[in-house]
């Protein structure tokens, strides 16, 4: 068959276009549907209130997290700290025995000032983390909270180095940075973390600041809050009440 | 035409260059997803897969809808602002299914003292005890009512 260089273009132009029709339609067909959107990002912006005086260190936030996010044995996307600080306050002798998911052994040392501090993820507005990432894998979301793209991670590992609080590891498994979502499969459905859920004295709370009736505001308000590191402005929205001045 | 062909080199240059542009661009097209940088520098896909984690704790509201006998002698008593599955751990599965998944009973043993065991970082409020003195051994549901703890 005698083919002209005319026809050749004409009928590689037309393969060209149909095959892009193709891949366009396909595109739009094989798209997964959304989750269901009664759920606008736009209207919070999460945080968590913790407050140290009832924080009692029986570990529940730790296991509920485990259990809830199935949390690697001997990871930790939330654990207990115990301070014990002598005068010489710069110093605190700090334990965290398996990030404090047995809870903690007794010490009764009355010379001694001690007391648990929960931590997790700061989920910060400036966040270190979300920085350094070289592919867009980690990220703020619309409503405030510190997100890694399970998908999208290289595992790189600079994440894990940027942020200040340690609240990072890299998945055995999985090969890619993880870290607390506080619970986004949870809050985006109106219940709350799983840490939250469980904590029995209500020490750990979450919160929405762009709500204006959450107790937040009051909590703000009323108490001596600090937040972990404010020298390196991270713009954190974990908030904790009478918070010692050793802690790091 | 004799500038052209005295600048050859430089045109050569300059069309690899547009070459390689042109295969960044086509690449670049063909990688990042299309709605990449819809809410900030990341997929937007990514907050549906995240969400689509499964809920392994059901909530204090779905406990309560069934369990409302347990519920109300609860919140006559201390424990009322403790939730349900701080002690019975996670319960979606069995809310899930009601007739086949069965809470198993928490163990008494360690259950009561992770909270109650006496430490010198707890806060003083907070009622503590040294097991081995309270009680010497006894389980604590034995006087105690867990669910509304006096005696």
């Amino acid at each position: 068959m005698e083919i002209t260089r005319r026809q050749l273009l004409t009928r590689c132009t037309q393969l060209l276009v149909l095959t892009g029709t193709a891949a366009a339609a396909l595109e739009k067909t094989g798209q997964a549907p959304g989750p269901d959107d009664t759920y606008h990002m736009a209207d919070h912006w999460w945080g968590m209130m913790i407050d140290i005086e009832k924080c009692i260190g029986c570990g529940n936030c730790v296991r509920a997290c485990s259990k809830e996010n199935n949390v690697p044995e001997g990871y930790f996307r939330t654990w207990v700290e115990r301070y014990q600080v002598t005068e010489d306050w710069e110093h605190p002798k700090v334990d965290s025995p398996d990030g404090a998911i047995h809870g903690f052994p007794a010490n009764t040392d009355p010379n001694v000032k001690s007391f648990f501090v929960p931590k997790l993820c700061n989920h910060c507005a400036d966040s270190p983390c979300v920085q350094v990432c070289p592919v867009g894998a980690t990220f703020v979301s619309p409503d405030g909270v510190v997100l890694v793209d399970p998908d999208y991670c290289l595992g790189c590992r600079y994440c894990i180095q940027a942020c200040p609080y340690g609240c990072r590891y890299f998945h055995p498994e999985k090969h890619i940075a993880d870290k607390c979502t506080l619970c986004y499969h949870r809050i985006t459905q109106g219940l709350t973390t799983a840490c939250c859920e469980a904590c029995p004295t209500g020490a750990r709370r979450l919160c929405d600041l762009k709500d204006p009736n959450d107790p937040v505001h009051e909590f703000l308000r009323n108490n001596m809050v600090h937040v972990l590191k404010p020298q390196m402005a991270t713009g954190a929205k974990v908030y904790y009440n009478n918070l010692d001045g050793s802690v790091r | 035409m004799r500038l052209l062909r005295e600048a050859g080199h430089l045109v050569r240059v300059a069309l690899v260059l547009a070459a390689g542009v042109v295969l960044f661009l086509i690449i670049r097209n063909a990688v990042v997803p299309k709605d990449f940088g819809r809410y900030g520098h990341f997929r937007p896909e990514a907050l549906g897969v995240i969400r689509a984690h499964p809920v392994a704790f059901a909530g204090q509201s779905t406990c309560v809808a069934c369990h409302d006998d347990q519920a109300k002698e609860r919140a006559a008593g201390k424990h009322a602002h403790v939730a349900c599955e701080a002690c019975h751990g996670p319960q979606a599965a069995h809310v899930a299914d009601i007739a086949n998944v069965k809470p198993a009973l928490p163990d008494v043993a360690t259950l009561c003292a992770r909270c109650h065991e006496k430490n010198a970082a707890k806060p003083k409020s907070f009622p503590q005890v040294v097991t081995a003195e309270h009680s010497g051994g006894v389980a604590c549901n034995t006087c105690h009512k867990p669910h509304n703890p006096q005696i």
